[in-house]
Protein backbone atom coordinates (compact mmCIF):
# COMPACT_ATOMS: atom_id res chain seq x y z
CA UNK A 1 0.00 0.00 0.00
CA UNK A 2 1.48 3.31 -1.11
CA UNK A 3 0.74 6.11 1.35
CA UNK A 4 1.70 9.69 0.48
CA UNK A 5 1.15 12.91 2.41
CA UNK A 6 -0.17 15.51 -0.04
CA UNK A 7 2.20 18.52 0.02
CA UNK A 8 -0.75 20.89 -0.49
CA UNK A 9 -3.50 19.77 1.91
CA UNK A 10 -1.07 17.83 4.15
CA UNK A 11 -3.46 14.90 4.48
CA UNK A 12 -2.19 11.33 4.42
CA UNK A 13 -3.63 9.58 1.34
CA UNK A 14 -3.51 5.91 0.30
CA UNK A 15 -2.98 4.76 -3.29
CA UNK A 16 -6.74 4.26 -3.69
CA UNK A 17 -7.31 7.95 -2.92
CA UNK A 18 -4.61 9.12 -5.33
CA UNK A 19 -4.37 9.12 -9.11
CA UNK A 20 -1.11 8.16 -10.78
CA UNK A 21 0.02 10.59 -13.48
CA UNK A 22 2.96 8.75 -15.02
CA UNK A 23 6.62 9.53 -15.48
CA UNK A 24 7.91 13.00 -14.64
CA UNK A 25 10.40 15.00 -16.66
CA UNK A 26 8.56 14.49 -19.96
CA UNK A 27 8.64 17.94 -21.52
CA UNK A 28 6.48 19.01 -24.47
CA UNK A 29 8.55 20.49 -27.33
CA UNK A 30 8.79 24.22 -26.64
CA UNK A 31 8.30 25.15 -30.31
CA UNK A 32 5.98 22.35 -31.54
CA UNK A 33 5.97 23.55 -35.17
CA UNK A 34 9.76 23.13 -35.32
CA UNK A 35 9.92 19.75 -33.55
CA UNK A 36 11.05 16.83 -35.67
CA UNK A 37 9.14 13.53 -35.90
CA UNK A 38 11.79 11.97 -33.66
CA UNK A 39 11.33 14.67 -31.01
CA UNK A 40 7.54 14.22 -31.09
CA UNK A 41 7.87 10.45 -30.85
CA UNK A 42 10.18 10.83 -27.86
CA UNK A 43 7.78 13.21 -26.14
CA UNK A 44 4.62 11.20 -26.84
CA UNK A 45 5.81 7.64 -26.34
CA UNK A 46 9.37 7.02 -25.20
CA UNK A 47 9.93 6.61 -21.46
CA UNK A 48 12.88 5.95 -19.17
CA UNK A 49 10.77 3.55 -17.07
CA UNK A 50 13.41 3.36 -14.36
CA UNK A 51 13.82 0.46 -11.97
CA UNK A 52 14.60 2.13 -8.64
CA UNK A 53 14.18 5.84 -7.80
CA UNK A 54 11.63 7.17 -10.30
CA UNK A 55 10.32 10.71 -10.76
CA UNK A 56 6.58 10.75 -11.29
CA UNK A 57 3.38 12.72 -10.86
CA UNK A 58 0.50 11.96 -8.50
CA UNK A 59 -2.80 13.73 -7.90
CA UNK A 60 -4.61 14.10 -4.57
CA UNK A 61 -7.74 12.91 -6.39
CA UNK A 62 -10.01 12.15 -3.43
CA UNK A 63 -8.83 15.19 -1.52
CA UNK A 64 -7.70 18.64 -2.55
CA UNK A 65 -7.28 17.78 -6.26
CA UNK A 66 -3.73 19.12 -6.61
CA UNK A 67 -1.07 17.42 -8.72
CA UNK A 68 2.38 17.09 -7.18
CA UNK A 69 5.74 15.44 -7.82
CA UNK A 70 7.02 12.32 -6.13
CA UNK A 71 10.31 10.44 -6.28
CA UNK A 72 9.53 6.81 -5.49
CA UNK A 73 11.50 3.59 -5.61
CA UNK A 74 9.63 1.42 -8.14
CA UNK A 75 10.92 -1.80 -6.54
CA UNK A 76 10.29 -1.15 -2.84
CA UNK A 77 7.62 1.60 -3.28
CA UNK A 78 9.50 3.72 -0.75
CA UNK A 79 8.53 7.38 -1.22
CA UNK A 80 11.83 9.27 -1.26
CA UNK A 81 10.77 12.82 -1.98
CA UNK A 82 7.54 14.79 -2.38
CA UNK A 83 7.59 18.19 -4.11
CA UNK A 84 5.12 20.96 -4.80
CA UNK A 85 5.31 22.60 -8.21
CA UNK A 86 6.47 25.88 -6.70
CA UNK A 87 9.37 24.29 -4.82
CA UNK A 88 11.59 23.25 -7.74
CA UNK A 89 11.89 23.58 -11.49
CA UNK A 90 9.23 22.03 -13.72
CA UNK A 91 9.63 18.40 -14.62
CA UNK B 1 17.69 -37.93 -24.52
CA UNK B 2 14.77 -39.94 -23.25
CA UNK B 3 11.55 -39.85 -25.24
CA UNK B 4 8.55 -39.37 -22.99
CA UNK B 5 5.61 -41.77 -23.32
CA UNK B 6 3.22 -43.78 -21.19
CA UNK B 7 5.65 -46.71 -21.48
CA UNK B 8 8.56 -44.50 -20.35
CA UNK B 9 6.50 -43.22 -17.42
CA UNK B 10 5.54 -46.73 -16.30
CA UNK B 11 9.10 -48.05 -16.66
CA UNK B 12 10.55 -45.17 -14.66
CA UNK B 13 7.90 -45.60 -11.97
CA UNK B 14 8.74 -49.32 -11.62
CA UNK B 15 12.43 -48.43 -11.27
CA UNK B 16 11.61 -45.89 -8.57
CA UNK B 17 12.47 -43.00 -10.92
CA UNK B 18 16.16 -43.67 -10.28
CA UNK B 19 17.21 -43.59 -13.93
CA UNK B 20 15.51 -40.33 -14.91
CA UNK B 21 17.89 -38.00 -16.70
CA UNK B 22 17.71 -34.19 -16.61
CA UNK B 23 15.35 -32.77 -19.25
CA UNK B 24 18.02 -30.32 -20.39
CA UNK B 25 21.77 -29.93 -19.84
CA UNK B 26 23.73 -27.37 -17.87
CA UNK B 27 26.35 -26.47 -20.51
CA UNK B 28 29.59 -24.59 -19.97
CA UNK B 29 29.26 -21.06 -21.31
CA UNK B 30 31.26 -20.58 -24.52
CA UNK B 31 32.96 -17.31 -25.42
CA UNK B 32 31.17 -16.94 -28.75
CA UNK B 33 27.66 -17.61 -30.07
CA UNK B 34 25.91 -16.75 -33.33
CA UNK B 35 22.87 -15.59 -31.39
CA UNK B 36 22.56 -14.59 -27.73
CA UNK B 37 19.00 -14.48 -26.41
CA UNK B 38 18.47 -12.49 -23.23
CA UNK B 39 15.65 -13.88 -21.11
CA UNK B 40 14.95 -17.53 -20.35
CA UNK B 41 11.19 -17.33 -20.09
CA UNK B 42 8.70 -18.84 -22.50
CA UNK B 43 9.39 -16.26 -25.22
CA UNK B 44 13.20 -16.55 -25.02
CA UNK B 45 13.19 -20.35 -24.99
CA UNK B 46 10.61 -20.53 -27.80
CA UNK B 47 12.80 -18.15 -29.82
CA UNK B 48 15.78 -20.46 -29.34
CA UNK B 49 13.72 -23.52 -30.29
CA UNK B 50 12.34 -21.99 -33.50
CA UNK B 51 15.77 -20.55 -34.41
CA UNK B 52 17.21 -24.05 -34.28
CA UNK B 53 14.24 -25.90 -35.77
CA UNK B 54 13.04 -23.52 -38.49
CA UNK B 55 16.26 -21.71 -39.39
CA UNK B 56 18.98 -24.21 -38.51
CA UNK B 57 20.72 -21.73 -36.21
CA UNK B 58 21.92 -23.87 -33.31
CA UNK B 59 24.95 -21.98 -31.97
CA UNK B 60 22.62 -20.13 -29.61
CA UNK B 61 22.77 -19.22 -25.92
CA UNK B 62 19.73 -18.34 -23.82
CA UNK B 63 20.88 -16.23 -20.87
CA UNK B 64 18.63 -16.18 -17.82
CA UNK B 65 19.38 -13.97 -14.81
CA UNK B 66 17.54 -16.25 -12.37
CA UNK B 67 16.07 -19.64 -13.23
CA UNK B 68 14.14 -20.39 -16.42
CA UNK B 69 10.45 -19.59 -16.14
CA UNK B 70 10.99 -17.67 -12.91
CA UNK B 71 9.76 -14.37 -14.31
CA UNK B 72 6.41 -13.69 -15.94
CA UNK B 73 6.25 -17.23 -17.38
CA UNK B 74 5.84 -18.45 -13.81
CA UNK B 75 3.73 -15.50 -12.63
CA UNK B 76 0.65 -15.53 -14.86
CA UNK B 77 -2.80 -17.14 -14.81
CA UNK B 78 -2.02 -19.61 -17.65
CA UNK B 79 -4.93 -18.38 -19.80
CA UNK B 80 -4.91 -18.71 -23.58
CA UNK B 81 -7.31 -17.27 -26.17
CA UNK B 82 -7.09 -15.42 -29.47
CA UNK B 83 -10.21 -13.20 -29.51
CA UNK B 84 -8.54 -9.93 -30.51
CA UNK B 85 -10.04 -7.21 -32.69
CA UNK B 86 -7.67 -6.11 -35.43
CA UNK B 87 -6.66 -8.50 -38.24
CA UNK B 88 -2.97 -7.83 -37.46
CA UNK B 89 -3.44 -8.87 -33.83
CA UNK B 90 -5.63 -11.88 -34.56
CA UNK B 91 -3.03 -13.14 -37.05
CA UNK B 92 -0.39 -13.20 -34.31
CA UNK B 93 -2.48 -14.39 -31.37
CA UNK B 94 -4.28 -17.09 -33.34
CA UNK B 95 -0.95 -18.28 -34.74
CA UNK B 96 0.13 -18.67 -31.10
CA UNK B 97 -2.99 -20.65 -30.23
CA UNK B 98 -2.64 -22.88 -33.30
CA UNK B 99 1.01 -23.56 -32.42
CA UNK B 100 -0.01 -24.32 -28.82
CA UNK B 101 -2.64 -26.78 -30.12
CA UNK B 102 0.06 -28.91 -31.75
CA UNK B 103 2.93 -28.17 -29.37
CA UNK B 104 2.66 -31.13 -27.00
CA UNK B 105 3.05 -33.60 -29.89
CA UNK B 106 5.71 -31.53 -31.60
CA UNK B 107 8.05 -31.26 -28.60
CA UNK B 108 7.02 -34.52 -26.87
CA UNK B 109 6.07 -32.72 -23.67
CA UNK B 110 2.57 -32.63 -22.18
CA UNK B 111 1.75 -28.92 -21.83
CA UNK B 112 -1.70 -29.82 -20.45
CA UNK B 113 -3.60 -27.62 -22.91
CA UNK B 114 -7.20 -27.53 -21.72
CA UNK B 115 -9.46 -25.79 -24.25
CA UNK B 116 -12.30 -25.50 -21.79
CA UNK B 117 -13.74 -22.28 -23.24
CA UNK B 118 -13.00 -18.65 -22.40
CA UNK B 119 -16.20 -16.93 -21.26
CA UNK B 120 -16.46 -13.13 -21.19
CA UNK B 121 -19.61 -12.19 -19.34
CA UNK B 122 -21.97 -9.63 -20.86
CA UNK B 123 -23.51 -7.35 -18.25
CA UNK B 124 -25.49 -4.85 -20.32
CA UNK B 125 -26.78 -3.90 -23.77
CA UNK B 126 -23.62 -1.97 -24.69
CA UNK B 127 -21.39 -4.92 -23.91
CA UNK B 128 -23.73 -7.16 -25.91
CA UNK B 129 -23.38 -4.90 -28.93
CA UNK B 130 -19.57 -4.74 -28.65
CA UNK B 131 -19.47 -8.51 -28.22
CA UNK B 132 -21.50 -8.92 -31.43
CA UNK B 133 -19.12 -6.53 -33.18
CA UNK B 134 -16.14 -8.54 -31.95
CA UNK B 135 -17.70 -11.87 -32.93
CA UNK B 136 -18.34 -10.58 -36.46
CA UNK B 137 -14.84 -9.19 -36.69
CA UNK B 138 -13.39 -12.53 -35.56
CA UNK B 139 -15.58 -14.40 -38.06
CA UNK B 140 -14.07 -12.24 -40.83
CA UNK B 141 -10.63 -13.26 -39.56
CA UNK B 142 -11.51 -16.94 -39.41
CA UNK B 143 -11.43 -17.33 -35.62
CA UNK B 144 -14.12 -19.13 -33.62
CA UNK B 145 -16.33 -17.09 -31.32
CA UNK B 146 -19.97 -17.09 -30.32
CA UNK B 147 -22.49 -15.30 -28.16
CA UNK B 148 -24.47 -17.38 -25.73
CA UNK B 149 -27.67 -16.40 -23.94
CA UNK B 150 -28.41 -16.08 -20.25
CA UNK B 151 -29.87 -19.57 -19.91
CA UNK B 152 -26.83 -21.14 -21.55
CA UNK B 153 -24.52 -19.23 -19.17
CA UNK B 154 -26.57 -20.50 -16.22
CA UNK B 155 -26.30 -24.07 -17.51
CA UNK B 156 -22.55 -23.86 -18.12
CA UNK B 157 -21.65 -22.01 -14.90
CA UNK B 158 -24.24 -22.96 -12.26
CA UNK B 159 -22.27 -21.41 -9.41
CA UNK B 160 -22.30 -17.92 -10.97
CA UNK B 161 -24.48 -15.30 -9.27
CA UNK B 162 -27.14 -14.69 -11.96
CA UNK B 163 -29.75 -12.97 -9.81
CA UNK B 164 -31.44 -9.89 -11.23
CA UNK B 165 -30.36 -8.05 -8.09
CA UNK B 166 -26.69 -8.98 -8.59
CA UNK B 167 -24.27 -6.04 -8.54
CA UNK B 168 -23.30 -6.95 -12.12
CA UNK B 169 -26.27 -8.76 -13.73
CA UNK B 170 -25.42 -11.25 -16.48
CA UNK B 171 -27.45 -11.12 -19.70
CA UNK B 172 -25.27 -13.47 -21.75
CA UNK B 173 -21.65 -14.16 -22.58
CA UNK B 174 -19.06 -14.10 -25.33
CA UNK B 175 -17.45 -17.51 -25.70
CA UNK B 176 -14.26 -18.61 -27.42
CA UNK B 177 -14.36 -22.40 -27.18
CA UNK B 178 -10.71 -22.81 -28.20
CA UNK B 179 -9.64 -20.62 -25.29
CA UNK B 180 -8.66 -22.16 -21.98
CA UNK B 181 -5.58 -22.83 -19.90
CA UNK B 182 -2.16 -24.47 -20.21
CA UNK B 183 0.28 -25.66 -17.57
CA UNK B 184 2.72 -22.71 -17.59
CA UNK B 185 5.83 -24.54 -16.33
CA UNK B 186 5.32 -27.23 -18.94
CA UNK B 187 5.58 -24.64 -21.72
CA UNK B 188 8.89 -23.37 -20.32
CA UNK B 189 10.31 -26.81 -19.59
CA UNK B 190 9.04 -28.25 -22.87
CA UNK B 191 10.63 -25.52 -24.99
CA UNK B 192 13.84 -25.71 -22.90
CA UNK B 193 14.10 -29.48 -23.43
CA UNK B 194 13.32 -29.21 -27.14
CA UNK B 195 15.80 -26.35 -27.68
CA UNK B 196 18.47 -28.19 -25.67
CA UNK B 197 17.99 -31.29 -27.85
CA UNK B 198 18.71 -29.17 -30.91
CA UNK B 199 21.98 -27.91 -29.40
CA UNK B 200 20.95 -24.62 -27.78
CA UNK B 201 22.81 -23.67 -24.59
CA UNK B 202 20.51 -22.69 -21.72
CA UNK B 203 22.52 -20.76 -19.15
CA UNK B 204 20.80 -19.98 -15.86
CA UNK B 205 22.08 -17.60 -13.20
CA UNK B 206 23.69 -15.44 -15.88
CA UNK B 207 22.83 -11.74 -15.76
CA UNK B 208 23.55 -9.34 -18.61
CA UNK B 209 25.50 -6.35 -17.26
CA UNK B 210 26.56 -4.32 -20.32
CA UNK B 211 27.10 -4.36 -24.07
CA UNK B 212 30.26 -3.57 -26.03
CA UNK B 213 29.55 -1.92 -29.36
CA UNK B 214 31.39 -1.21 -32.57
CA UNK B 215 29.93 0.43 -35.68
CA UNK B 216 26.33 0.48 -34.49
CA UNK B 217 26.42 -3.24 -33.63
CA UNK B 218 26.74 -5.12 -30.40
CA UNK B 219 29.92 -7.17 -30.54
CA UNK B 220 30.09 -8.48 -27.01
CA UNK B 221 27.66 -9.11 -24.18
CA UNK B 222 29.18 -8.70 -20.72
CA UNK B 223 27.52 -11.00 -18.24
CA UNK B 224 27.93 -11.98 -14.61
CA UNK B 225 29.59 -15.16 -15.93
CA UNK B 226 31.94 -13.55 -18.42
CA UNK B 227 32.14 -11.92 -21.84
CA UNK B 228 30.36 -13.42 -24.84
CA UNK B 229 30.98 -12.41 -28.44
CA UNK B 230 27.82 -12.55 -30.48
CA UNK B 231 26.50 -12.28 -34.00
CA UNK B 232 23.05 -11.07 -33.02
CA UNK B 233 21.19 -10.36 -29.79
CA UNK B 234 17.53 -11.21 -29.11
CA UNK B 235 15.74 -9.57 -26.21
CA UNK B 236 12.76 -11.27 -24.55
CA UNK B 237 12.64 -9.85 -21.03
CA UNK B 238 9.09 -8.40 -20.86
CA UNK B 239 8.83 -5.90 -18.00
CA UNK B 240 12.59 -5.40 -17.82
CA UNK B 241 13.00 -4.49 -21.52
CA UNK B 242 13.59 -0.80 -20.74
CA UNK B 243 16.70 -1.74 -18.72
CA UNK B 244 18.23 -3.72 -21.60
CA UNK B 245 17.31 -0.93 -24.05
CA UNK B 246 19.01 1.58 -21.75
CA UNK B 247 22.21 -0.53 -21.77
CA UNK B 248 22.02 -0.60 -25.58
CA UNK B 249 21.46 3.16 -25.81
CA UNK B 250 17.83 3.56 -26.88
CA UNK B 251 14.44 4.03 -25.28
CA UNK B 252 11.19 2.10 -25.59
CA UNK B 253 7.56 3.24 -25.28
CA UNK B 254 7.06 1.00 -22.24
CA UNK B 255 5.88 1.41 -18.69
CA UNK B 256 6.36 -1.51 -16.31
CA UNK B 257 3.49 -2.40 -14.04
CA UNK B 258 2.75 -5.05 -11.46
CA UNK B 259 0.08 -7.58 -12.49
CA UNK B 260 -1.11 -9.81 -9.68
CA UNK B 261 -2.83 -13.13 -9.39
CA UNK B 262 -3.71 -15.42 -6.54
CA UNK B 263 -4.81 -18.97 -5.89
CA UNK B 264 -7.14 -20.55 -3.35
CA UNK B 265 -6.83 -23.86 -1.56
CA UNK B 266 -7.91 -26.79 -3.77
CA UNK B 267 -11.60 -27.62 -3.78
CA UNK B 268 -13.70 -30.18 -5.67
CA UNK B 269 -14.34 -29.48 -9.38
CA UNK B 270 -16.90 -26.69 -9.59
CA UNK B 271 -15.82 -24.36 -12.39
CA UNK B 272 -15.31 -25.79 -15.88
CA UNK B 273 -14.44 -22.63 -17.83
CA UNK B 274 -12.35 -19.51 -17.61
CA UNK B 275 -14.74 -16.72 -16.64
CA UNK B 276 -14.01 -13.02 -17.11
CA UNK B 277 -16.15 -10.10 -15.99
CA UNK B 278 -15.44 -6.88 -17.89
CA UNK B 279 -17.11 -4.83 -15.17
CA UNK B 280 -14.79 -5.94 -12.40
CA UNK B 281 -11.79 -6.86 -14.55
CA UNK B 282 -11.62 -10.19 -12.69
CA UNK B 283 -10.97 -13.52 -14.35
CA UNK B 284 -11.12 -16.88 -12.65
CA UNK B 285 -10.61 -20.54 -13.47
CA UNK B 286 -10.08 -23.77 -11.59
CA UNK B 287 -6.88 -25.73 -12.09
CA UNK B 288 -6.76 -29.49 -12.59
CA UNK B 289 -5.62 -29.68 -8.95
CA UNK B 290 -8.78 -27.86 -7.86
CA UNK B 291 -7.33 -24.48 -6.92
CA UNK B 292 -9.16 -21.35 -8.01
CA UNK B 293 -6.81 -19.05 -9.92
CA UNK B 294 -7.89 -15.43 -9.85
CA UNK B 295 -6.51 -12.26 -11.35
CA UNK B 296 -7.65 -8.76 -12.17
CA UNK B 297 -6.36 -5.46 -13.52
CA UNK B 298 -2.75 -4.35 -13.18
CA UNK B 299 -1.71 -1.90 -10.47
CA UNK B 300 -2.01 1.50 -12.10
CA UNK B 301 1.37 2.94 -11.03
CA UNK B 302 4.79 2.02 -12.43
CA UNK B 303 6.27 -0.90 -10.55
CA UNK B 304 9.06 -3.46 -10.64
CA UNK B 305 7.92 -5.00 -7.34
CA UNK B 306 7.37 -8.69 -8.12
CA UNK B 307 4.92 -9.27 -5.27
CA UNK B 308 1.26 -8.79 -4.46
CA UNK B 309 -0.20 -5.71 -2.80
CA UNK B 310 -3.18 -5.79 -0.48
CA UNK B 311 -5.45 -3.18 -2.14
CA UNK B 312 -5.50 -5.29 -5.33
CA UNK B 313 -5.96 -8.57 -3.47
CA UNK B 314 -8.92 -7.08 -1.62
CA UNK B 315 -10.53 -5.70 -4.81
CA UNK B 316 -10.07 -8.98 -6.66
CA UNK B 317 -11.45 -11.13 -3.88
CA UNK B 318 -14.41 -8.79 -3.34
CA UNK B 319 -15.34 -9.11 -7.02
CA UNK B 320 -14.86 -12.89 -7.06
CA UNK B 321 -17.14 -13.38 -4.07
CA UNK B 322 -19.71 -11.06 -5.65
CA UNK B 323 -19.65 -13.19 -8.82
CA UNK B 324 -19.41 -16.55 -7.01
CA UNK B 325 -20.89 -16.26 -3.50
CA UNK B 326 -20.19 -19.98 -2.88
CA UNK B 327 -16.43 -19.25 -2.89
CA UNK B 328 -16.83 -16.97 0.13
CA UNK B 329 -15.55 -19.58 2.59
CA UNK B 330 -12.56 -20.59 0.49
CA UNK B 331 -9.16 -19.68 1.87
CA UNK B 332 -6.48 -17.95 -0.17
CA UNK B 333 -3.27 -19.95 -0.44
CA UNK B 334 -0.73 -17.87 -2.41
CA UNK B 335 -0.48 -14.67 -4.34
CA UNK B 336 2.14 -13.46 -6.78
CA UNK B 337 2.91 -10.73 -9.29
CA UNK B 338 4.69 -10.36 -12.60
CA UNK B 339 6.05 -7.18 -14.15
CA UNK B 340 4.21 -6.49 -17.38
CA UNK B 341 5.42 -4.11 -20.09
CA UNK B 342 2.56 -1.81 -21.05
CA UNK B 343 2.65 -0.11 -24.47
CA UNK B 344 0.41 2.91 -25.26
CA UNK B 345 -1.54 0.92 -27.91
CA UNK B 346 -1.56 -2.39 -25.97
CA UNK B 347 0.14 -4.22 -28.82
CA UNK B 348 3.53 -5.96 -28.77
CA UNK B 349 6.78 -4.58 -30.14
CA UNK B 350 8.50 -7.08 -32.44
CA UNK B 351 11.56 -6.99 -34.66
CA UNK B 352 14.53 -4.69 -35.27
CA UNK B 353 15.73 -1.97 -32.88
CA UNK B 354 17.92 1.12 -33.41
CA UNK B 355 20.91 -1.20 -32.78
CA UNK B 356 21.65 -3.10 -36.02
CA UNK B 357 21.98 -6.64 -34.68
CA UNK B 358 19.60 -6.41 -31.72
CA UNK B 359 16.04 -7.64 -32.18
CA UNK B 360 13.31 -7.38 -29.60
CA UNK B 361 10.12 -9.13 -28.49
CA UNK B 362 8.32 -7.14 -25.79
CA UNK B 363 5.23 -5.11 -25.00
CA UNK B 364 2.80 -8.01 -24.66
CA UNK B 365 1.53 -6.41 -21.47
CA UNK B 366 -0.73 -8.80 -19.63
CA UNK B 367 -1.10 -11.07 -22.70
CA UNK B 368 2.42 -12.49 -22.93
CA UNK B 369 1.81 -16.07 -21.87
CA UNK B 370 -0.84 -16.77 -24.50
CA UNK B 371 1.49 -15.40 -27.19
CA UNK B 372 4.64 -17.41 -26.40
CA UNK B 373 4.82 -19.63 -29.52
CA UNK B 374 4.14 -16.72 -31.89
CA UNK B 375 6.48 -14.36 -30.03
CA UNK B 376 9.24 -16.96 -30.25
CA UNK B 377 8.64 -17.75 -33.91
CA UNK B 378 8.57 -14.09 -34.97
CA UNK B 379 11.69 -13.12 -32.98
CA UNK B 380 13.50 -16.17 -34.37
CA UNK B 381 12.70 -15.02 -37.92
CA UNK B 382 13.96 -11.53 -37.15
CA UNK B 383 17.22 -12.85 -35.66
CA UNK B 384 17.84 -15.38 -38.44
CA UNK B 385 17.07 -13.15 -41.42
CA UNK B 386 17.72 -9.67 -40.01
CA UNK B 387 14.25 -8.62 -41.13
CA UNK B 388 10.91 -8.81 -39.32
CA UNK B 389 8.54 -11.67 -40.14
CA UNK B 390 5.65 -10.44 -42.36
CA UNK B 391 3.25 -10.91 -39.42
CA UNK B 392 5.53 -8.79 -37.21
CA UNK B 393 5.80 -5.84 -39.62
CA UNK B 394 2.74 -3.97 -38.20
CA UNK B 395 4.26 -4.33 -34.72
CA UNK B 396 7.64 -2.72 -35.36
CA UNK B 397 9.11 -0.12 -33.02
CA UNK B 398 8.93 2.34 -35.95
CA UNK B 399 5.11 2.40 -35.74
CA UNK B 400 5.27 5.02 -32.99
CA UNK B 401 7.15 7.39 -35.27
CA UNK B 402 5.02 6.68 -38.34
CA UNK B 403 1.89 6.90 -36.15
CA UNK B 404 0.46 3.55 -37.31
CA UNK B 405 -0.62 2.27 -33.92
CA UNK B 406 -2.54 -1.00 -33.52
CA UNK B 407 -4.80 0.22 -30.75
CA UNK B 408 -6.12 -3.04 -29.31
CA UNK B 409 -7.12 -1.59 -25.94
CA UNK B 410 -9.40 0.97 -27.57
CA UNK B 411 -10.80 -1.57 -30.04
CA UNK B 412 -11.54 -4.33 -27.55
CA UNK B 413 -12.69 -2.04 -24.77
CA UNK B 414 -10.60 -3.80 -22.17
CA UNK B 415 -7.01 -4.13 -21.14
CA UNK B 416 -5.03 -7.09 -22.37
Amino acid sequence: MIVIRCPYCHELKTEDELTYGGEGGVTRPVAPENASDAEWTDYLFMRINRKGPHREHWCCAIGCGQWFKVTRNTVTHEVIKIDRWDESALG
Amino acid sequence: MQRYSLFHLARQALRGNKRCTPAWNAPTLKSKYDVVIIGGGGHGLATAYYLAKNYGVTNVAVLEKGWIGGGNSGRNTTNVRSDYMFPESVAVYDLALRLYEQLAKEINFNIMLSQRGWVTLIHDQHQLESAQHKRNSLACNGVDAQIIGRDEVRRMIPSLNMQDAARHPVIGAFLQKRGGTIRHDAVVWGYARAADQLGVHIVQGCEVLAFERAGGRITTVNTSRGRISCGAVGVAVAGHSSLIADMAGFRLPLTSHCLQAMVSEPIKPVLNHVVFSPNTGVYINQTQKGELVMGSARDLYASYGQRGTFPTIEKTITAVVEMFPIFGQTRLMRHWAGIVDIVPDSSPILGPTPVDNMHINCGWGSGGFKAIPAGGLLLACSLATGKPHPLAVPFGLDRFRSNRLVDESAAAGSAH
